[in-house]
């Protein structure tokens, strides 16, 4: 046997890309979240571990564009793929019953994932931009900021509603995605991937309803 | 044409060895200058193509199916035999030499089937080495079972997917020589004749069945390996689409058949449930290792069971008649094939069958799954348990055992033979008879070989249960390529055979204007309506027992058949497309001849051996009756233009190693 | 019973083809969906029409030659089960039934059910296969013990019949669950070790070129197995072809 191939340019390598990036994002969205979580028992615990993350260097100049990086790869390559698989049977079929054989989320990851990109754009015209502008051209140095302004942003119930319902989509998303991640990884073991799928139920419910109660906590309490 | 078995002088323990020192060789660089074809892609054509390949000769593979793989080797589930003796039961090359000739009812040429069991342990060293995945026992060694009518056990298997095993081993050979160029591939086409130039195979005529173009190929030599031709029946546990056109074609063009009549019929088939039956399907003989077989004693019951009122489960020990435990206490279940079947037709003809058709008895797991589970409740530290408990264990035993047969008996007949005994009835299954071969395999067309099911070699009347896989991987990877040389060691200045040649323009035109009447017949009836006759004719007439009125019969029949097929016969679409009905046209031509040889063979064996039955030559036991003083032969015909006037010639068995014996398995 | 199908009919691989509905009556519930078609052809032969066309051979759900695409599934609604070995009695009288080739770029439909899964072979012939001679000078079969663990898991990735279900029915017509098994079949077993990356490079190589889509572990393939080819084998292969690429 000779040998041929690479691995960047291969569907395995492209999947495990997708993988990579989803379990980047998997454990930012824990970092972001147990920040979050500290506004509802303290509003100093929250704005000073947010003026740590808006301030700190390495958060700021090292971290935060791997993040960007990481969401705009994992979109990206997200995109392609759908795009590729959906090519790779031009002629539809006349009747297909998806649902026999695998979930909803499973087939729908572009539809959650579009979800989310969308509520992304929102979330950073909501406290990204402002946050971008008010620090490095307006200048400010308030440190006791982040929480009025979280508070602010929830008092709106429309806004609420809508993030509520990402928050949804999110978990649909990570329902199927969080165990499909080890599994593209190669991870799979028969000891360990049931606790793996449980696990990823667990965090793919828990996380995104504590945002919602995050978001829902600051809503009743301002209204 | 060549009618000598060429078997070398010497002992037989020494003659392959010897053979093998003095055939003459063909260089490897000469190799490369031979082209070889191999139509079938079974164990023997697939593992042939391998090996002749990676001889280095240029080697042209045919399949009539989209891969190689999907040949019906795949099928086969019980297990493949070898004398490696890893079991320390007393197993050796001369007890499975002897075993096979014995089976066979001593109708087998002792030099093949010798060297037959010589090789056979090889099989299992090359074929772990290409990563088939044998059972294997906790220690990490290879597993053995006993298999039907033998007394050890040196069967290997995979599940109950040996075939399928084997076959995908000797198909990523074959990869492994495609990607080098080696072989070339022709998957979807099929042979439709052979070229003899000069006397000589040298070529085949082949419809690429996808674009219905016709194809002339040439080689330095033409090897058959096409499988048999129980087809003949329509209902068998063959594939749809096996057929015996490659092999009777080359019987056209001069190579003698042998031993039509020697047709096996497997006991453990499930019974055909209506006429729209397509095919038979095949439970594993390794079923009766834990089975037991019974019909009920009184005919009272057998009526109820029939109408539905009453259910087998329900029939008490003594009602019920255990008739091969009876009949045969020493092997009792595990009897042989045509024995076991024969008993169980002769049941069902006395009226004791069980399904609606009247043709199924009963095979039993309740006391296997009770002795099981009271095994494993010893083993557990349960010696105590309740009867269901009990059950629950042998259950799982008999799950671990046999778990895929029982769930594939389930998806078809609907029952769940956990809980009620399965049923099953005798069914064409192998063909011991085909093309004449000598020791080398070469046909009587010089140049033309003939391996695996479709050659009459290794099997005499009957054939051994997990030895057809054994045969067919033998010739193909351990046998053939090495004779072989000794033919084309000849053709090494001959060069390059041109298809231009009149004898390849003049079958291919034979073969045109045959499929040219086809499609322009516009007859009445469908190519099926006239297989199924066949079928029945075959069936009722030349099937598990017969007669010298009932094969005259058949033979009228067959004939009068034919000459209604062509004239009446309707093939729709045309020659330039797929077109599975052109297909199957040709074939059931090729079949109501060859049916028509089968009843004239079946009527001249004027004894009962193996698999021929012939009812006037029994025991008063009603087992069957040799005749060694007149038939230790093997019958040779020759094709002449009608098989009723087909020529016959004897090739004479000497047994110098065995007793003749009448076989007794009681 | 009576029973409306809507077959998919196409001429050759260049026609455009469409559903067409066909009529079958008195179909007994023993019958095999094959022998279900037979009825039918019997029928277009006897009316002068052409027959369907489609991939059948053993019949015993072993060869992996038939095809069809039933009423929105892989060889149709019974699980582990080809559709030679569907039996009629998943049917009720006067169901519509809609039957489809199994469709992906990389099967291309040469009449009717009929497909051309050639792919699959090129795949195979990409490193399908351990490089050992076939002379039979190999060492002894028992020479090298292999844990009936490794070996029986060996064998479960090993009973894949190359039907091309798995491609049929996932919605990106991926074939990774064929070529994982595959994969997976030498893998575990020390003989096969010896090539397993170069292995794993070649088939996922030609597997790419092939065209078929990538695979979103949706597991539909698992399910629609007729063999019950586990998704690890799956992971198993991208593990496979992980390590190979860091390696080298």
């Amino acid at each position: 046997m000779s040998e041929k191939t690479t691995l960047t340019s291969s569907s395995i390598g492209r999947k495990v890309v997708m993988a990579l990036s989803a379990l980047f994002l998997i454990l930012f969205l824990l970092l972001h979240f147990s920040v979050n979580f500290t506004s509802i028992f303290s509003e100093d615990v929250f704005n000073v571990a947010s003026e740590f993350m808006g301030t700190n260097w390495i958060v700021q100049f090292i971290m935060q564009p791997i993040l960007i990086l990481g969401v705009l790869v994992h979109f990206i390559m997200g995109f392609y793929l759908e795009i590729k698989n959906r090519s790779s049977r031009q002629v539809k079929y006349a009747q297909y019953n998806g649902a026999s054989n695998s979930s909803w989320m499973s087939r729908n990851m572009i539809i959650t994932g579009i979800v989310i990109l969308l509520f992304l754009g929102l979330h950073f015209l909501d406290f990204w931009v402002p946050e971008m502008k008010y620090k490095y051209i307006e200048g400010g140095t308030d440190a006791t900021r982040y929480y009025e302004e979280l508070v602010h942003e929830f008092s709106n119930p429309w806004r609420v509603l809508v993030y509520c319902l990402s928050f949804v989509f999110l978990a649909l998303h990570l329902l199927h995605g969080f165990q499909s991640s080890f599994q593209s990884m190669g991870w799979n073991h028969p000891k360990y991937t049931p606790i793996v799928k449980r696990l990823g139920d667990i965090y793919s419910i828990v996380i995104p309803l504590g945002f919602i109660s995050i978001a829902l906590f600051h809503f009743f309490i301002s209204n | 044409m060549s009618f000598e078995s060429k078997t070398p002088e010497g002992p037989l323990k020494d003659q392959w060895t010897n053979h093998k020192n003095n055939i003459n060789l063909v260089n490897p660089a000469n190799k490369r200058n031979i082209d070889v074809i191999v139509v079938g892609t079974g164990l023997a054509g697939g593992s042939a193509s391998a090996t002749l390949a990676e001889l280095g000769y240029n080697v042209k593979s045919f399949c009539y199916q989209d891969s190689p793989r999907r040949a019906h080797s795949i099928a086969a589930q019980g297990g493949i035999n070898a004398a490696k003796n890893y079991q320390g039961d007393g197993d050796s090359t001369y007890r499975l030499f002897y075993d096979t000739i014995k089976g066979g009812d001593y109708r087998s040429r002792e030099s093949n089937v010798y060297r037959l069991a010589e090789v056979s342990a090889n099989i299992i060293d090359q074929c772990v080495a290409q990563g088939v995945p044998f059972a294997r026992e906790y220690g990490g060694l290879l597993d053995n079972r006993s298999f039907g009518g033998v007394l050890v056990s040196r069967t290997f298997y995979a599940k109950g997917q040996t075939g399928q095993q084997l076959l995908l081993g000797a198909y990523s050979a074959m990869n492994r020589q495609i990607a080098r160029g080696k072989i070339e591939m022709f998957n979807r086409h099929e042979m439709l004749d052979v070229v003899l130039v000069d006397g000589k195979a040298r070529g085949i005529i082949a419809r690429n069945l996808v674009t219905g173009e016709i194809e002339k190929h040439s080689a330095h030599a033409v090897v058959i390996a096409s499988g048999g031709y129980g087809n003949v029946y329509f209902l068998s546990t063959n594939a749809m689409g096996s057929n015996a056109t490659a092999a009777w074609k080359t019987h056209k063009r001069g190579a003698y058949f042998a031993n039509p009549c020697f047709t096996q019929i497997h006991p453990t088939c499930i019974p055909r449930s209506g006429e729209y039956q397509s095919k038979l399907t095949l439970m594993s003989e390794s079923l009766r290792n834990d089975g037991r077989i019974w019909v009920p004693k009184k005919k009272e019951d057998v009526a109820a069971i029939r109408a539905g009122k009453l259910k087998p489960t329900q029939i008490s020990e003594e009602d019920r008649d255990y008739y091969l435990e009876r009949r045969y206490p020493a092997f009792g279940n595990l009897v042989p094939r045509d024995v076991a079947s024969r008993a169980a037709k002769e049941r069902c003809d006395a009226g004791y069958g069980v399904n609606a058709t009247g043709e199924a008895v009963y095979l039993d797991f309740s006391s296997a799954i009770e002795r099981y589970g009271k095994e494993q409740a010893q083993i557990n530290g349960e010696p105590n348990a309740s009867k269901e408990r009990v059950l629950e264990l042998g259950k799982k035993v008999v799950e671990a055992k046999y778990g895929n047969l029982f769930e594939m008996y389930e998806k078809i007949v609907d029952q769940n033979p956990y809980e009620t005994p399965m049923m099953i009835y005798p069914a064409v299954h192998y063909t011991m008879g085909g093309i004449w071969v000598d020791y080398n395999l070469m046909t009587s067309i010089p140049g033309c070989y003939a391996i695996g099911e479709a050659n009459f070699s290794d099997h005499g009347a009957n054939r051994l249960g997990a030895s057809a896989l054994m045969q067919g991987l033998a010739d193909g990877y351990f046998v053939l390529p090495y004779t072989i040389g000794d033919y084309l060691s000849n053709d090494i200045r001959t060069g390059k055979i041109s298809t231009d040649l009149p004898e390849f323009e003049a079958a291919e035109k034979e073969v045109r204007e045959r499929l040219e009447f086809f499609v322009n017949n516009k007859g009445t009836h469908s190519v099926d309506y006239y297989h199924k006759k066949l079928g029945k004719i075959m069936w009722d007439k030349c099937g598990m027992a017969r007669n010298a009125e009932g094969l005259k019969e058949a033979m009228q029949e067959i004939k009068e058949l034919r000459e209604d097929f062509w004239k009446n016969v309707s093939v729709p679409g045309s020659m330039d497309e797929l077109n599975p009905e052109l297909e199957k046209a040709g074939r059931v031509a090729d079949f109501l001849e060859l049916g028509e040889l089968f009843a004239r063979d079946a009527l001249e064996r004027e004894e009962s051996c193996g698999g021929h039955f012939r009812e006037e030559y029994q025991t008063e036991e009603g087992e069957a009756l040799r005749d060694d003083q007149k038939y230790t032969y093997v019958a040779a015909w020759e094709y002449t233009g009608n098989p009723m006037e087909s020529i016959l010639h004897k090739e004479n068995l000497e047994f110098k190693e065995v007793e003749l014996k009448t076989r007794s398995y009681k | 019973m009576n029973l409306t199908l809507k077959i998919w009919r196409q001429k050759g691989p260049k026609d455009k083809g469409k559903i067409v509905d066909y009529k079958v009556n008195d179909i007994s519930e023993h019958m095999s969906f094959l022998e279900m078609m037979d009825v039918l052809n019997e029928q277009l032969i006897n009316s002068g029409e052409d027959p369907v066309a489609f991939d059948h051979d053993c019949r015993e759900g072993i060869c992996g030659s038939c095809s069809m695409f039933i009423n929105g599934r892989a060889h149709g609604p019974a699980e582990g089960t080809t559709t030679c070995q569907l039996h009629m009695r998943s049917f009720s009288d006067g169901d519509t039934i809609y039957i489809e080739p199994f469709r992906a770029n990389a099967f291309p439909v040469i009449k009717d059910l009929v497909v051309d899964r050639s792919a699959f072979e090129r795949i195979q012939q990409a490193g399908g296969y351990i490089s050992v001679n076939t002379s039979g000078n190999t060492q002894d079969a028992n020479a090298i013990p292999i844990p009936k663990e490794d070996a029986d898991m060996a064998m479960d990735a090993a009973t894949c019949i190359g039907c091309g279900a798995c491609v049929a029915t996932c919605k990106n017509a991926s074939a990774m669950l064929f070529v994982g098994a595959k994969i997976s079949q030498y893998a575990l077993l020390p003989q096969g070790r010896v090539e397993a990356e170069k292995r794993a490079k070649n088939m996922v190589a030609q597997m790419d070129a092939e065209g078929f889509g990538n695979c979103t572990n949706t597991g539909a393939c698992e399910v629609e197995c007729p063999k019950g080819i586990s998704l690890s084998n799956i992971a198993r292969m991208n593990r496979e072809f992980l390590t190979a690429n860091l390696k080298k």
